[in-house]
């Protein structure tokens, strides 16, 4: 595809007719970039790992599978046991208590992917140029982040159309379910900036997946994503209580099944924010020193 | 006096134990290709990545156009351009792409961006090939892409590591002529080599590093001159001869032979192959007799064997071998 304009020249009449000048392009030579250029080259690294998406669909398996086969799975299993209601009855009694905590879980996965996927990347040769280009430090991290709200996007959205084939009738109707999945997609950006710190710090792409493993399942099933907290013995219901994924869990299901926004809403962004703010300054540290 | 492209004093960068480079300085002036020639391992890519930001200097100054590297990082960028060893670009993006990619992230407009790709891959034979995936390119399609996306912004100064490494002669040439097409167009141009040859056709002044050290400096010729543009290698029938061998070689062409004094074996430099005719009616003269006898022209091995007394391949004996005197140093 190529667009034509008036004003370009045909292929080659160009070349040798710039003339190299050190002394002007030392005088242009600005110390810092702006925060428009930051944007900027962001959204152009944002580009590059939409391409590489587009070009690698199996990236895609996480993120379509797993909603829709842990969403069936976990209401199938867990529906009657929780509900206390045997039979389809029960799953479905069930699930506005599990749809926002797969949605929570399956976004957090994602995330996952985020710092592995980085570490992948940074691996390979086209990095060194990166690093060499006069751009913002934080634009080859925050580029692939960007690009990877497509796949929170797909993450949330299918697990709540999973849950409504299998019977899910969320009260908040459709503006709650756009709000959860619109906390959900802020929050799985938000954690990812610790698994984009951890992919700068780790040897490889295979201790990264190790270690955000390490940090992912405490965080998802200590929390109130799959039970009730009143279920939970007391030291353990004190830890679910300020899992971050406790509160974007609750706030989705106000939000989803009851079209309320309520005060876990504010603390889920509160945590997010405080989440970027400490990760994201970490991670562009650890970027410059690697290599 | 316009300001130098690039000056180091006293750089250092230590791997652990290792000091990879350990304290080097250099002056480019503006306009000339700089060849730094070396072994693998001699701190070549360690000091170029060093100038170019990728590392950090942990100790000495650099200076690019007079911009220091350590305090202004973001600026010395905005003036180099880096070609690696290995390919720095995108595998997964087409030639256009990346060309694309590297303009927009310099600030150029999504069509001017596109205009200057286009411009870039005529310039480098590789209009054909500019929707293709990487996969499908050769070493020398990758290293000119590679080029051409350092030149997006016309940078003052290319570095430019190992660029011809794996090329064959024929794209080897090609490269060497848009080298020298970069600095007609006013670049500064330094680039590592593990060829005397490449170093020879392209430099206008080289610089010997081994073991992250200068070890000599100087035009091609100054450094073709310490080592003799043809090599004597002489072996003696008895090893006890050596030293009366020496003393014959030093009177007739003024020059120290290289020694191997277990296997009687003996290299003399040469200015011109016709002096090896005179080493040969001296020794005859003096008595001495020779079992065998050749005439080569220098190597990078012997130019080495001449800067630092050891072979570029065995490396390791470095500090008895300082009886060799840097022979061309700065002047």
């Amino acid at each position: 595809m190529s667009t034509v304009t008036a004003s370009q020249t045909p292929p080659g009449v160009m070349a040798r007719t710039h003339v190299v000048d050190p002394a002007t392009a030392v005088a242009r030579a600005r110390p810092h970039t702006t925060l428009g250029e930051t944007v900027s080259q962001t959204l152009s690294m944002a580009w590059r790992a939409l391409k590489k998406m587009r070009r690698n669909p199996e990236q895609f398996f996480d993120v379509t599978l797993q909603p829709l086969l842990f969403t069936a799975m976990f209401a199938y299993i867990f529906g009657g046991a929780i509900s206390g209601i045997a039979g389809s009855a029960g799953v479905k009694a069930y699930l506005p208590l599990l749809i926002p905590g797969i949605v929570a879980q399956t976004v957090l996965t994602t995330c996952m992917a985020t710092g592995v996927q980085l570490r992948e990347d940074m691996e390979k040769g086209v990095f060194d140029r990166f690093k060499a280009l006069p751009i913002a430090r934080i634009a080859p991290l925050a580029g692939p982040m960007v690009a990877d709200l497509v796949r929170y996007l797909i993450a949330a959205g299918l697990t709540f159309a999973m849950g409504l084939i299998i019977g899910y009738r969320p009260g908040g109707g459709a503006a709650g379910v756009l709000g959860a999945i619109v906390l959900a997609i802020f929050t799985g950006w938000a954690i990812a900036w610790i698994f984009t710190f951890i992919g700068t710090v780790a040897r490889n792409a295979r201790s990264v997946q190790g270690i955000s493993m390490m940090i992912l399942f405490p965080l998802t099933f200590l929390s109130n994503a799959f039970v009730p907290v009143k279920t939970l013995p007391g030291a353990l219901a004190a830890f679910v209580r300020v899992n971050p994924v406790s509160h974007l869990v609750s706030a989705s299901r106000d939000l989803a099944n009851h079209g309320m926004i309520s005060g876990e809403v504010g603390w889920t962004l509160l945590a997010g924010l405080a989440v970027i703010a400490i990760f994201a300054p970490l991670s562009v540290y650890s970027y410059k020193r690697h290599i | 006096m316009t300001t130098a492209s690039v000056s180091a004093t006293g750089l250092v960068k230590a791997f652990g134990e290792v000091r990879a480079v350990d304290g080097i300085d250099l002056e480019v002036q503006q306009g000339e290709i700089f060849g730094v020639l070396g072994p693998n391992g001699a701190g070549k890519t360690t000091m170029l990545r060093m100038l170019a930001t990728l590392l950090p200097i942990d100790a000495g100054e650099a200076r690019v156009f007079g911009v220091d590297v350590a305090r202004e990082p973001h600026r010395v960028r905005q003036l180099v351009g880096v070609t690696g060893q290995y390919a720095s670009v995108d595998e997964d993006l087409t030639a256009t792409e990346n060309l694309w990619l590297f303009g927009r992230l310099q600030g150029l407009r999504s069509a001017n961006a596109r205009a200057t790709a286009r411009d870039l891959l005529a310039q480098f034979g590789l209009e054909e090939a500019a929707n293709k995936p990487l996969s499908q390119f050769s070493g020398g399609m990758r290293r000119r892409l590679d080029l051409a996306a350092s030149l997006i912004t016309r940078p003052p100064l290319i570095f430019l590591d190992e660029p011809t490494t794996g090329l064959d002669p024929r794209t080897r040439g090609q490269m060497w002529d848009t080298i020298r097409g970069l600095v007609a167009d006013g670049c500064t141009i330094m680039l590592t080599t593990q060829y005397l040859d490449e170093a020879d056709q392209l430099a206008d002044r080289i610089a010997v590093i081994d073991h992250g050290r200068k070890v000599a400096e100087g035009t091609s010729d100054e450094l073709k001159t310490s080592v003799g543009s043809s090599t004597l290698q002489l072996q003696l029938a008895d090893g006890a001869d050596q030293h009366l061998a020496t003393q014959v070689v030093w009177r007739v062409v003024g020059r120290e032979p290289v020694l191997t004094p277990e296997s009687g074996r003996m290299n003399v430099p040469l200015e011109t192959a016709d002096g090896a005719g005179d080493v040969l009616i001296g020794l005859r003269q003096a008595g001495v007799t020779i079992t065998s006898v050749s005439v080569a022209k220098p190597t990078l091995d012997e130019v080495f064997l001449a800067l630092t007394g050891y072979d570029a391949g065995d490396a390791g004996q470095s500090d008895e071998s300082s009886r060799n005197e840097p022979l061309v140093e700065a002047r």
